[in-house]
């Protein structure tokens, strides 16, 4: 708040000024703003607090209590009356844990993924290529931000179809693509969740100064060792900002499954399909993703990587 | 500051005969795209001096530091190290260590992490390792900040951890990329002193790059003078200050008058340039009688300066030339005033053509 000085002491006293006398209702205003720091301070947050008080903790506020709630098996109607049944059934139905634990698997394995691909990139963009080479890239990583969302998956869907561009190209190799399932849908997205991994660690990279690598190898250090001992270690906050994206983007994600998963059930296809059926029950396993990204925030924090945030 | 008088020594490469080069560069060339940083160079360094690299930014003697190094790779001609030919070896093939200008060390590791690093690369056994990072670190006399992280050090604590990482690998050839040039002058002066004892203790060839004219005449045996790529002279620091063999020398190594024309004509009976360094000048009343073996002009005192241990004479001779004069203050001076008449004197041997 420092931009909020409070007003000078005199600020009560006449003005005298050279300045010609303003009056108008805005002066009056700002005038009357001036000298009331708190006024100020709350006339610039009262949207953002609504906005985040009311609409958007008080939606997932809704969406607990609604995981406490009853649906009548014969009408589907929903009652309004506390029960730990839903969440009862999510922790001990081998269907549901199975889901869950195969989401998480698919959401590491999409990060896994991400920075694996971001980590060469990024050093090739941030210490080898050409300015010119380096803006290319850039646009290139963000470019899949500037699309539709379902668009993207659409073209993956064709991409992994059976017989579609990705068996023709595997095919003088005598193998075709794995079609829909779990690796297509890991593909698909580590590929939609991409720039959040490479951008930072991108930016990252560029803030190592040259030197340090110049050190490494001076010190007797190979290119691998550099990367291993050096890089990897001062990139560690950049792939955990990352990973927080890459991770709980996929966790919560169900279209891509719809459309690239084939058979392969996550969170999100389990929730989309008892949102009319089951709200209660729907509601129960959509706390199970947020409670899942909590724990992983936490973790995250405890490398203290989240301090540069 | 004697850093080194109680601290362990280690222990001198000696497998090297002295007769061999520590460093020999063969018409060493480098070009980045157009531009020809280093132009065939030659230049051989020998085993246990302290080398000075003495240029202006831009000269190619931090180029031809990172070739040493083989973090640069020459566009032409031979560098042998010890006479093993390295011109293409990457840097960890290399028994030479740097200390870089803004330090290099890994922020994410302690100190005696960073120290250790080389030994680890090499596989030393623990307990090797931790003796010899503690003898790095009594060394530079800093023990005690042995598990603090670089940001919590000091300047000048930085530089000697720097110092500490390289040395306690004991390659053949230590390369120093402008060490001190982050450092404020005292602390610069005090390093320069530790870094000479240093070097005498561990008996390694230090190579080292300066901008700094009176840093390489203090600190070394013998100091190389880069000019646009080329090296115009290599000598020790009283051939180059004394005998310097061009005019860019002459002028770049501390103060000097350039003479020309009719004055120089007159001073050694040949129209080539003179140098005439400041310090050599006495400012002598008109009336006093002149020395033997002196060349004396007279001149009027145009402006003086004041600064110190020294005044300093701007001075018009008859034949317009400007000459600078400086005067060790508390020596027996003329007290001129500005604006008289003087007789400018100094041994005729000081007329050095360039």
């Amino acid at each position: 708040m420092t931009a909020l000085k409070s007003p000078p002491d005199t600020a009560a006293a006449p003005i005298r000024s050279t300045a010609p006398a303003r009056n108008s209702l805005g002066d009056k205003i700002s005038r009357y703003l001036y000298v009331r720091p708190k006024m100020r301070v709350t006339g610039l947050l009262l949207l953002p607090l609504l906005w985040l008080g009311v609409l958007y903790i008080g939606s997932l506020a809704l969406l607990f209590i609604t995981a406490f709630w009853r649906t009548d098996s014969f009408t589907s109607k929903v009652i309004p009356a506390f029960t730990l049944e839903n969440f009862t059934e999510i922790l001990t139905q081998p269907a549901y844990q199975a889901t869950a634990l195969r989401t998480i698997g698919i959401a590491l394995a999409v990060t896994v993924l991400c920075a694996a691909l971001a980590l060469p990139l990024g050093l090739y963009m941030a210490k080898v290529a050409s300015p010119r080479m380096r803006a290319v890239l850039a646009i290139g990583i963000t470019l899949p931000l500037w699309a539709g969302y379902l668009v993207k998956v659409f073209s993956w869907r064709i991409t992994f179809s059976t017989g579609g561009p990705l068996d023709w190209l595997l095919a003088p190799f005598g193998a075709t693509g794995p079609g829909y399932g779990t690796a297509a849908l890991v593909v698909t997205l580590a590929y939609l969740w991409f720039p959040y991994m490479a951008v930072p660690v991108y930016s990252a990279f560029r803030q190592i100064p040259d030197n340090l690598f110049d050190a490494s190898a001076d010190l007797g250090a190979r290119s691998w060792a550099t990367v291993r001992t050096v890089a990897i270690p001062l990139l560690k906050p950049a792939f955990i900002a990352g990973s927080i994206f890459t991770f709980s983007l996929s966790l919560g994600d169900y279209i891509a499954a719809q459309f690239v998963g084939g058979k392969t059930q996550v969170i999100g296809t389990v929730i989309a399909s008892n949102i009319n059926l089951n709200p209660p029950l729907a509601a129960a396993f959509g706390i199970v993703p947020i409670v899942v990204v909590v724990i992983y925030l936490f973790l995250a924090r405890k490398t203290g990587a989240l301090k540069a945030l | 500051m004697p850093a080194t008088a109680t601290s362990p020594k280690l222990p001198v490469q000696a497998e090297n005969s002295r007769s061999t080069p520590a460093i020999s560069l063969q018409q060493v060339g480098k070009s980045f795209g157009d531009f020809d940083a280093v132009k065939g160079l030659d230049l051989e360094i020998r085993t246990g001096e302290f080398f000075s690299l003495l240029g202006p930014s831009g000269s190619g003697k931090t180029t031809v530091l990172r070739m040493i190094a083989g973090f640069e790779l020459p566009t032409s001609g031979r560098i042998e190290l010890g006479g093993l030919d390295v011109t293409n070896a990457a840097p960890f093939e290399r028994d030479v260590n740097t200390v870089f200008q803004d330090y290099a060390l890994f922020p994410h590791l302690t100190v005696a992490q960073n120290v250790e690093y080389g030994l680890k690369l090499r596989k030393l056994p623990k307990a090797e390792r931790t003796k010899r990072v503690a003898e790095a670190l009594e060394m530079i006399q800093l023990p005690q900040v042995a598990r603090r992280l670089p940001s919590q050090l000091s300047g000048g604590q930085r530089q000697r951890i720097a110092l500490a990482r390289a040395l306690v690998l004991r390659p053949q050839v230590l390369l120093l990329d402008e060490p001190l040039g982050a450092l404020d002058k005292q602390l610069r002066e005090q390093m320069q002193i530790e870094l000479k004892a240093i070097q005498r203790d561990v008996g390694i060839t230090f190579v080292f790059v300066t901008h700094d004219q009176e840093e390489a005449l203090t600190l070394s045996d013998r100091v190389a003078v880069f000019n646009e790529g080329k090296i115009d002279q290599v000598g020790s620091p009283s051939d180059l200050y004394e005998r310097p063999a061009t005019r860019f020398v002459a002028s770049f190594l501390g103060n000097t008058n350039l003479i020309e024309g009719s004055l120089a004509q007159e001073l050694t009976g040949s129209p080539a340039l003179v140098s005439l360094r400041p310090e050599h000048i006495v400012v002598r009343p008109l009336e006093s009688a002149q020395e033997s073996a002196t060349s004396a002009v007279t001149a009027v005192i145009e402006e003086i300066v004041y600064t110190g241990p020294t005044t300093r004479y701007m001075a018009r001779t008859d034949h317009g030339t400007r000459l600078i004069v400086q005067e060790q203050n508390g020596a027996s001076s003329a007290g001129a005033a500005r604006g008289s008449r003087v007789r400018l004197e100094w041994p005729t041997r000081y007329n050095y053509t360039v």
